[in-house]
């Protein structure tokens, strides 16, 4: 490891560790630290928005204004790309159930020493196969087979048929393989930019004499890494929303 | 070859791609700020398409540098 700094690896913070072995029907079903942080992510998501609409007003209070500003941000993203007709709109807690639980995911990674539930990449896939199965058995559901133009392009001269139709399918498959890898991918990079630009911190502050003065640039980059590590936190759980309502509007309007 | 100055020198390699990613971020805000220079008033309701595309654009530099890392750490 030539990164590593003060005998820790960067990739030591992704580790599962169990918390409460269990056995279930013979899976292994332990309480590990990720468990115990999708608990409370969902813990903490639930208790904030009942704490904060428990006495609503028509005049919102400052918790009650900033539930619904959640609210509203979400509803403005699906009314945006999923068209506000009577079935876009049932999608919506759908939709604020998954960009609450990746906000607060994310932003819970953000604080030092807790665990990143999505930096795994199970969990992210888990996520993207329930928003393109739900995509897949709504758009049978109302379209019947029909929903299998999806994949024939209207149009388009019959002789590039063979070509196109392999085309639309392979990008319809890469969709949850893209949406899983894109959040998983961002939050595992910047956390361990993250670890070994601290890691040169601890590096130069061990050297000798007056190389310690220049620990201070890798702090500063740390600091500034931090920041943009809030901004890309916020970005992937609101492109994952905004990718979610693009493929359930594929299900809801079908082929164009 | 050495298999681990290969690994070293694939992890190397790998980051290239963040170029292609630094050309279209570049490309990216370069033209969101023509555009909004030159019609202020339409600039701030395209805001929101613009860090879509940041993301998305990101996000393909950062699969390059995860390809790097899981050279250096994983495999």
């Amino acid at each position: 490891m030539i990164f590593a700094a003060g005998g820790h690896s960067p990739i030591e913070q992704f580790a599962l560790k169990k918390i409460i072995p269990l056995k279930l029907f013979g899976f292994d079903a332990s309480i590990t630290n990720s468990t115990l942080f999708m608990i409370l992510t969902v813990g903490l998501i639930c208790g904030f928005l009942y704490y904060a609409m428990r006495g609503a007003q028509r005049v919102p209070g400052r918790l009650q204004s900033v539930a619904e500003m959640l609210y509203d941000f979400v509803a403005s993203t699906v009314r945006d790309n999923l068209d506000d007709g009577k079935d876009g709109r049932r999608f919506f807690p759908f939709v604020f159930a998954l960009f609450a639980f990746v906000l607060v995911a994310n932003m819970l990674g953000m604080i030092p020493g807790f665990f990143t539930i999505t930096s795994h990449i199970i969990v992210t896939a888990a996520l993207a196969l329930l928003v393109i199965a739900v995509v897949i058995v709504y758009g049978f559901m109302r379209h019947g087979i029909g929903f299998l133009k999806l994949f024939v392009p209207s149009g388009v001269p019959a002789v590039l048929m063979p070509l196109l139709v392999p085309i639309e399918i392979i990008s319809f498959i890469s969709r949850p393989v893209s949406l899983s890898v894109r959040l998983f991918a961002n939050m595992l990079a910047g956390h361990i930019a993250l670890k070994i630009f601290a890691g040169f911190v601890a590096t130069l502050l061990a050297a000798a004499g007056a190389w310690k003065v220049l620990s201070i640039l890798p702090l500063g980059l740390t600091v500034a890494l931090s920041a943009l590590e809030l901004l890309v936190a916020f970005l992937q759980a609101y492109v994952f929303a905004v990718l979610t309502c693009v493929y359930l509007s594929d299900a809801v309007h079908g082929a164009h | 070859m050495d298999p681990i100055a290969a690994k070293y020198i694939g992890a190397g390699l790998a980051c290239l791609g963040m170029a292609g990613a630094g050309i279209g971020l570049g490309n990216l805000f370069g033209q969101f700020l023509a555009g909004a220079l030159r019609n202020p008033s339409a600039a701030d309701s395209q805001r929101g398409t613009l860090l879509l595309g940041f993301a998305l654009t990101e996000a393909l530099g950062i699969f390059s540098l995860l390809i790097a890392l899981l050279l250096l750490f994983a495999v």
